[in-house]
C-alpha cells in the first residue's frame, strides 16, 4: 500500500503524525532532512522525496517551505484544527491567485468581467481594486482575441491567467489554444515559453442548457504541449492554481460550476501541489475507481454504499488529465486488479477513453477484468432536470458497476 | 536573372512618374552624406495627419537598402529553385516584390520593438537579424535552422531581436501581436509592436476583436496590412467590400503607404511608432505586390495576367527604385551595384551549400521542447521519469 502518499506534513522539523483511519500502525518511514533546503525553494513530494530548485524567480530571498498533501480528507480535522482556515472553493482559488499575484508582478488576469464585476463566480473578487486595472483586465467579449493576446504576452515573459467565463466559450479560442499556445514552444525550437494558465468553470450544472454544460477536457486532450488539470476540493484548487501559475508550460485548469461552494479547511502555510500527481482519496483493496472533478463526490457517495455492502474500493482523483499520473494509477492497478473509470465527459473520445487505452497498454497483465468506464451520455445536455440527471453518472450506477466488476 | 532583366528595362524606359521633381542633381557626395528624398506618392491618411513626403536618409543607408533588398530577393529566388529541386517541401511562401516593407520597417524602428507576421516571413526574419544559414537550414529541415528544423518555412522566430514569427493560421498572429503590445505597455518599455497581416487576413474577425481591445486599452500596437492585392487566388475586390484597409479601423487612425518605396515605408513606420506610443493603435496599409504566387504550389498566373506582374516589376520594383536613386545621386556606379549583386549571390550560394551539409535533426529531437522544464513543478512522463522513447 502506498502509505507514503498519505502522510500529511506540518511545518518541517515539527512532529509528524499519522492520519486517523487509513493506515495500519506498521507504516513508518523517515523523512530526509529538510535542512538541506537551505533557503532554496523545495517541493515536498507526496512520497517524501524533496526536490530543490535553485532558481527562485523574482523573490530569491524568501525562504519558502512548502507542504504537499495528497489527501484532502476529513480525517485531518483533528490535526489541522489548530492551524488552517475554512473557506469555499472559489475563495481558495482566489487565495491562490492573490498569493501568486503578490509574489510575482508579472502575473495578470485577463477575462470577461473579472475586474470591476469581481468575476462571474467571484474567483477574482477584490483583485482589481487591489492590483489595478492593468493586472486584472476586463475584456470585451472576444475570446479568440484575448486568449491570443494572453499568449502573445506570455511569449515575452508575462504570466497571464486567461479566464473563460464558461469553459464552453473557449471553443472560440480553440485555434489560439491549440496552435499557438500548445505548439509555439516546439515550433520555435524552444525559444518561447508560454507560461499561461487558461481556466474556467465547465461541466454539467443545474439545468444550464446544452451550450453551457460542456466538458472541454475531451476536446483539448490531444493538443500537444499543454497540461490539463482538474481541481475538485478547495485544498487542491488552491494548490493546483499556484502550481499552474508557476509552471513554465501552458496549463488548462478545469473547474466545475457546481463545486465552487464546497467548504473545507486548508492549511495556513503556503503550499503548491504537483501538476502531474493524482490524489489518493480513499485507499482500498478490491477495485480502483479513477475519477476527477465533480464525479469524485458521486464516487465517494457510492463508496459509502459499497462499504456497507462489504466492498473496499480504492478511490483516486486523477487530477492531472494530461499527462496521466500512470505511476499512482499503476500502483493501484497492481494492487486491486480491477479498474472502474467514472467521468463526466462524454463516452466518445473522452478522458476515460484515453485513460482506458493508457492503462491497457501499460498494465494489461495486472488486470483481472476489462476496464469499465462510466461516462456521460453522448448527448447534448438537456434542460429538463430529470433528463439532465440521467445524462451524468449517478452513484447508483457506480455501485452497480462495482458489483459487476467484482463478481 | 530577374534583376538583370529589370535593370535592363529600367534604364531608359518611361519611369519618370514615380520620381518627383524635387530631386537634387548629381554632385560629388562623401560616403555618408545626408539626403532628402521625396516618396513616390503622398501618404493617404485616415483620422490622422499624414507624415511629410520628404524622407531624411543618407547615401550609406541607401546602399544598405540596396544590398539588403538584393540579398532578400536573391534568397527568395534561390528558395524557389530549392523547392523545385525538392529540398524544401510543404509550404513555401515567397516574399519577392515585398522586400521594401521588411527593410523600410527595420530602418524606422529598433530591435527592441517587436515584429510579428504571418507565414511569408523569410525576409522579415532576415531583416530582424537572422542569418542566411538559419533560413536555408530551417527551410530544408536541418538541425541548424532557426527553429532546429522543427518549424519549417512558416515558423521562423528570433527571440533576441524581437521577431515573434512565423504563423501558419491566417490572422491568428494579430491578437498575439496585441498581446505583445500589452506586455510592452505593462513593462513600460516605450517600445511598440508591429503586427503584420495580409489583405486576406484583414477580413478575419479576430483582427477587429484585437483592434477594439488595443484601442480600448491604449496599446502600442501597429497593425500593418501588407496589401499585395491577392488573398491566394482571390483578388481584394472579390474578398472585401471595402478594400480600403487603412480605413477599416474606423475609430483607429490609418495610413496608406506605397509599400514598394522603401523610404516611404521607413517614414511611415517611424511616424507610426511615435503615434502608437502617444495615442494608441494605428493601422498601416502597405500597398505592395508579390511576384510569385501565393506559395510554391500556386503558379500565380491563373488569377492575374503575366502582363500585370511584369508591369509592376517594370514600374514599381523596390530594388530598381533604390538603384535609380543611387545612380542618379552618384552614390554608386552601375558596375559597383552589379558587383554588390554578384557578392550577394555568392553569399546566398555559400549559405545554401553550408545548409545542405547540415545534418537532419536527431530522432530524440522529436520529443524535445514539447514542454518547458519548469521550476516549482516538474514535468514528467507517465512513469515519473523523463520520457525516453525509442523509435522503431
Amino acid at each position: 500500500m502506498n502509505a507514503k502518499s498519505l502522510r500529511p506534513f506540518l511545518r518541517p522539523m515539527a512532529t509528524l503524525f499519522q492520519a486517523a483511519t487509513a493506515f495500519s500502525a506498521s507504516n513508518k518511514f523517515h523523512f530526509p532532512s529538510l535542512s538541506a533546503c537551505n533557503g532554496q525553494m523545495c517541493v515536498l513530494r507526496s512520497d517524501a522525496r524533496i526536490n530543490q530548485f535553485l532558481n527562485m524567480g523574482p523573490h530569491k530571498s524568501l525562504t519558502q517551505r512548502l507542504l504537499t498533501n495528497a489527501v484532502a480528507t476529513k480525517e485531518d480535522t483533528s490535526a489541522s484544527s489548530k492551524t488552517g482556515h475554512e473557506l469555499l472553493l472559489f475563495e481558495a482559488l482566489r487565495e491562490g491567485l492573490e498569493e501568486e499575484m503578490e509574489r510575482d508582478p508579472r502575473v495578470c488576469v485577463i477575462g470577461e468581467d473579472v475586474g470591476h464585476y469581481g468575476g462571474s463566480y467571484k474567483v477574482t473578487k477584490g483583485l482589481a481594486p487591489k492590483f489595478g486595472d492593468l493586472r486584472v483586465l476586463d475584456t470585451p467579449i472576444a475570446e479568440n482575441a484575448f486568449t491570443g493576446m494572453g499568449i502573445g504576452a506570455a511569449m515575452t515573459g508575462l504570466r497571464p491567467i486567461v479566464e473563460g467565463m464558461n469553459m464552453g466559450f473557449l471553443l472560440l479560442a480553440f485555434n489560439q489554444i491549440s496552435n499557438n499556445c500548445g505548439m509555439l514552444h516546439y515550433t520555435s525550437g524552444g525559444q518561447f515559453k508560454i507560461p499561461i494558465v487558461v481556466r474556467g468553470p465547465g461541466g454539467v450544472g443545474r439545468q444550464l442548457g446544452a451550450e453551457h454544460s460542456q466538458r472541454l477536457e475531451s476536446y483539448f486532450q490531444s493538443i500537444p504541449g499543454i497540461q490539463m488539470v482538474a481541481c475538485s476540493t478547495p485544498y487542491n484548487a488552491k494548490g493546483l492554481m499556484k502550481a499552474a501559475i508557476r509552471s513554465e508550460n501552458p496549463v488548462i485548469l478545469f473547474e466545475h460550476v457546481l463545486l465552487y461552494n464546497l467548504k473545507e479547511k486548508i492549511p495556513d502555510e503556503e503550499y503548491v501541489l504537483s501538476l502531474e500527481e493524482a490524489e489518493m482519496v480513499r485507499p482500498g483493496e478490491h477495485v480502483t475507481i479513477l475519477t476527477y472533478s465533480r464525479m469524485r463526490y458521486h464516487v465517494m457517495q457510492a463508496a459509502k454504499t459499497l462499504v456497507n455492502k462489504g466492498y473496499d474500493p480504492e478511490v483516486i482523483d486523477i487530477r492531472s488529465l494530461k499527462p496521466f499520473d500512470l505511476y499512482t494509477i499503476g500502483n493501484s492497478v497492481k494492487k486491486t486488479h480491477r479498474v472502474l473509470i467514472v467521468e463526466e465527459c462524454m463516452r466518445t473520445g473522452g478522458i476515460g477513453a484515453s485513460l482506458t487505452a493508457a492503462i491497457t497498454e501499460n498494465f494489461n497483465d495486472y488486470l483481472d477484468a476489462p476496464i469499465m468506464c462510466l461516462s456521460s451520455q453522448d448527448v447534448p445536455t438537456p434542460y429538463a432536470g430529470t433528463l439532465e440527471e440521467w445524462t451524468v453518472v449517478q452513484p447508483a450506477q457506480i455501485v452497480t458497476a462495482v458489483e459487476k466488476l467484482c463478481q | 536573372m530577374a534583376l538583370s532583366r529589370a535593370s535592363h528595362r529600367g534604364v531608359g524606359s518611361a519611369l519618370a512618374k514615380p520620381f518627383s521633381a524635387a530631386f537634387t542633381l548629381s554632385r560629388p557626395i562623401s560616403s555618408d552624406a545626408p539626403l532628402t528624398v521625396e516618396t513616390s506618392v503622398p501618404f493617404t491618411a485616415h483620422n490622422c495627419e499624414a507624415p511629410p513626403r520628404a524622407v531624411a536618409t543618407s547615401s550609406s543607408e541607401l546602399l544598405t537598402f540596396f544590398r539588403d533588398m538584393a540579398l532578400m530577393r536573391r534568397m527568395e529566388i534561390s528558395a524557389d529553385s530549392l523547392y523545385k529541386a525538392k529540398l524544401i517541401r510543404g509550404f513555401c511562401h515567397l516574399y519577392d516584390g515585398q522586400e521594401a516593407v521588411a527593410i523600410g520597417m527595420e530602418a524606422g524602428i529598433t530591435k527592441r520593438d517587436c515584429i510579428i507576421t504571418a507565414y511569408r516571413d523569410h525576409c522579415t526574419f532576415l531583416g530582424r537579424g537572422g542569418t542566411l544559414l538559419e533560413v536555408f537550414a530551417e527551410l530544408m529541415g536541418r538541425r541548424e535552422g532557426c527553429s532546429r528544423g522543427k518549424g519549417g518555412s512558416m515558423h521562423f522566430y528570433k527571440k533576441e531581436s524581437g521577431f515573434f514569427g512565423g504563423h501558419g493560421i491566417v490572422g491568428a498572429q494579430v491578437p498575439l501581436g496585441c498581446g505583445l503590445a500589452f506586455a510592452q505597455k505593462y513593462s513600460k518599455d516605450e517600445t511598440v509592436t508591429f503586427a503584420l497581416y495580409g489583405d486576406g487576413a484583414a477580413n478575419q474577425g479576430q483582427l477587429f476583436e484585437a483592434l477594439n481591445i488595443a484601442a480600448l486599452w491604449d496599446l502600442p500596437a501597429i497593425l500593418v496590412c501588407e496589401n499585395n492585392h491577392y488573398g491566394m487566388g482571390t483578388a481584394e475586390w472579390r474578398a472585401a467590400k471595402s478594400p480600403a484597409y487603412y480605413k477599416r479601423g474606423d475609430y483607429v487612425p490609418g495610413l496608406k503607404v506605397d509599400g514598394m518605396d522603401v523610404l516611404a515605408v521607413k517614414q511611415a513606420c517611424k511616424f507610426a511608432k511615435e503615434h502608437a506610443l502617444k495615442n494608441g493603435p494605428l493601422i498601416l496599409e502597405m500597398d505592395t505586390y508579390r511576384y510569385h504566387g501565393h506559395s510554391m504550389s500556386d503558379p500565380g498566373s491563373t488569377y492575374r495576367t503575366r502582363d500585370e506582374i511584369s508591369g509592376v516589376r517594370q514600374e514599381r520594383d523596390p530594388i530598381e527604385r533604390v538603384r535609380k536613386l543611387l545612380l542618379s545621386h552618384d552614390i554608386a556606379s552601375e558596375k559597383e551595384l552589379k558587383d554588390i549583386e554578384k557578392e550577394v549571390r555568392k553569399e546566398v550560394d555559400e549559405a545554401i551549400a553550408k545548409a545542405k551539409e547540415s545534418p537532419m535533426p536527431d530522432a530524440s529531437e522529436l520529443f524535445t521542447n514539447v514542454y518547458a522544464k519548469g521550476y516549482g513543478t516538474e514535468s514528467f512522463g507517465a512513469d515519473r521519469k523523463e520520457v525516453r522513447v525509442t523509435l522503431p
